[in-house]
């Protein structure tokens, strides 16, 4: 396991430069320059040549690099276009609501999707035709459309749940279940094939022909082996959670940095959009080898080999 | 049974959706764009099947036409990633080595982008609009298609036929092209519709955001991003678009579900 996650620890450093080089690369280098944007349609051209200095974009490429990942590992990430406030202190505090919105739909989509799982493929026919049926759904919907017909529902029609923001744990309801739905999908199809797979080895009959009730060779045995692709598939989908969470966040104007990331774009904040790429991105590279840790643990084989 | 039903439902959706976009000068001619501020928000009636929107347009109409913008948006956005992430996915597969190592690192680095927000940086720097999107979405595709084509021409590289082609002096484009590659497409293909899906997604919700499709434009995501401030006043207007995006999407996935079950027979019985 050591090896395992060690040469995962050690591939780390090189993909965080790799995507830190490619998204500051993204901003400077493609066509489009930030300096003409941030100064404005009217702007002359001394104003631009003023913003180009200001940001640092007349230096060669390579030197504003260094001098980004200088700073940036000193947590300095510049000053945010928008709110003239240095950017790592807006994001610091906007990052515990994604945190906290994020937890709580996998808090529910692990929840949700395990349960329908194990029960489409234990139980079988027409239980695990409908759980199918509503995962292909589920995975065609667009999760700001879910959003759109819960407010309608349950805030404006029924007035049960608030309609935006963040505060109270009413709050959580819609935007979780709009972030949740994808996951709980995801998470469903998994269970339920790892479990199929599961029920059908030795070791589960191994443990029915001793004669053990039928729940706890469900969730002792069959459940534990059916874990390991659960918390991969948590891992992988990890990346899709943040997406879904700028498009969550901005529908119910959570103050997350989903939602900060999309006011970033439309006001060309290019400071404060390259540091929200950035730790979107560390978060994902975390959690996955957070992800591929918890498996080794798991399976020993991967513990032992 | 279940995977031909699939199969026959996925093919009928998008049979719809392909019609729709086909026809919809057709069906839906200049009543999706022509404004008529006496007709606001008028309720479903005979002549405006599901009513009209806050600018008098019929919402039909446009919704019809926003079949044929997703048309564009999967042609568009699927293709390019295609055209990208084969070759190098040939490549890779082929040479080995250090040519393989270098696309692998590069597909890794662009893999560990949230597919939404690498997009979102992209049209950030290039400007809002929907070939800027496109282009966006078909990066963050790309990976998937030079990973499975890097692994199918790995695998195919052994068989005897190419193996065969290779000593009879076959130039290695020739190789690539004609031998591996049309016997790696079915794969690809099915990759395709399933990512034509995910396409249809990642526009709709981008251009909800505001970052892809503009209005007037009848993308549906675009047109359930004007109609937000009239939520509880006129829900049609939310609700009709998303439904759409729901049956594009899901007729693409269950085809891709069902072709792919279709070619590989151990998968799908249950399990």
């Amino acid at each position: 396991m050591g090896r395992y996650v060690g040469r995962k620890l050690l591939a780390l450093p090189l993909v965080l430069l790799g995507v830190s080089f490619l998204v500051f690369g993204a901003i400077r280098l493609l066509p489009g320059d930030p300096a003409r944007i941030m100064a404005g349609d009217q702007a002359t051209g001394e104003a631009i040549a003023g913003m180009r200095h200001r940001l640092g974009l007349d230096k060669p490429f390579l030197l504003q690099y260094g001098l980004f990942l200088t700073q940036a590992a000193q947590g300095d990430f510049g000053i945010s276009i928008r709110s003239k406030q240095p950017v790592l202190s807006e994001v610091t505090r906007r990052f515990p609501y994604t945190v906290a919105l994020a937890s709580s739909a996998y808090g529910f989509a692990i929840v949700i999707g395990t349960v329908a799982g194990v029960v489409a493929a234990v139980r079988g026919g027409w239980v695990d035709h409908l759980v199918m049926a509503m995962t292909i759904l589920a995975a065609s919907t667009a999760n700001f459309w879910l959003a759109l017909v819960g407010m309608m529902v349950f805030a404006v029609e029924l007035d049960w749940l608030p309609l935006l923001g963040a505060g109270s744990p009413a709050h959580y309801v819609l935007p979780t279940a709009a972030l949740g739905l994808l996951p709980t999908a995801i998470i469903a199809r998994m269970t339920r094939s790892g479990m199929l797979d599961a029920l059908r080895q030795d070791h589960v009959r191994t443990a029915r022909a001793k004669g053990l009730r039928e729940t706890v060779v469900t969730l002792r045995h069959a459940l534990r082996n059916a874990l390991i692709p659960i918390v991969t598939i948590v891992g992988l989908n990890f990346g899709g959670l943040l997406g879904g969470a700028v498009v969550t966040e901005t529908v119910f104007n959570w103050p997350g940095i989903g939602s900060l990331l999309v006011d970033s774009v439309r006001d060309r904040d290019y400071p404060m959009i390259e540091a929200l790429v950035l730790l979107s991105v560390f978060s994902v590279v975390i959690v996955n080898l957070i992800a591929d840790a918890a498996i080794a643990l798991l399976d020993p084989r991967l513990r032992l080999g | 049974m279940r995977r031909r039903g699939n199969l026959i439902l996925g093919g009928a959706l998008v049979a719809l959706i392909v019609a729709a976009g086909l026809l919809a000068p057709v069906i839906a001619g200049s009543a999706a764009f022509a404004q008529n501020l006496g007709n606001a928000m008028l309720p479903p009636s005979a002549a405006h099947w599901l009513g009209t929107d806050q600018y008098g347009r019929d919402l039909f109409a446009r919704i019809v036409y926003g079949a044929r913008i997703s048309l564009f948006e999967v042609a568009l956005g699927v293709g390019m990633a295609m055209a990208a992430g084969i070759p190098a996915g040939l490549v890779a597969g082929w040479f080995g080595a250090l040519t393989d190592e270098v696309i692998g690192w590069s597909t890794n680095i662009l893999f560990a982008f949230p597919g939404i927000i690498l997009a979102i940086l992209i049209v950030s720097v290039l400007g809002p609009g929907l070939f800027n999107l496109l282009l966006a979405i078909a990066i963050f595709s790309v990976p998937v298609y030079v990973r499975l084509t890097r692994n199918l021409t790995l695998a195919l590289k052994q068989i005897d036929y190419v193996e065969a082609a290779r000593s009879t002096g076959a130039s290695t484009a020739r190789v690539l092209f004609q031998h591996v590659l049309r016997n790696a497409l079915p794969p690809l293909l099915v990759q395709a519709t399933l990512t034509a899906g995910t396409v249809i997604l990642a526009a709709a919700s981008l251009s909800f955001l505001g970052l892809g499709a503009q209005p007037p434009l009848p993308e549906w995501g675009a047109m359930m991003s004007s109609a937000r401030d009239l939520l509880g006043v006129d829900n049609d207007l939310s609700l009709f678009p998303g439904l759409a995006i729901t049956v594009a999407v899901l007729g693409f996935n269950l085809l891709g579900d069902g072709v792919r079950d279709l070619l590989d027979p151990h998968r799908g019985v249950r399990g």
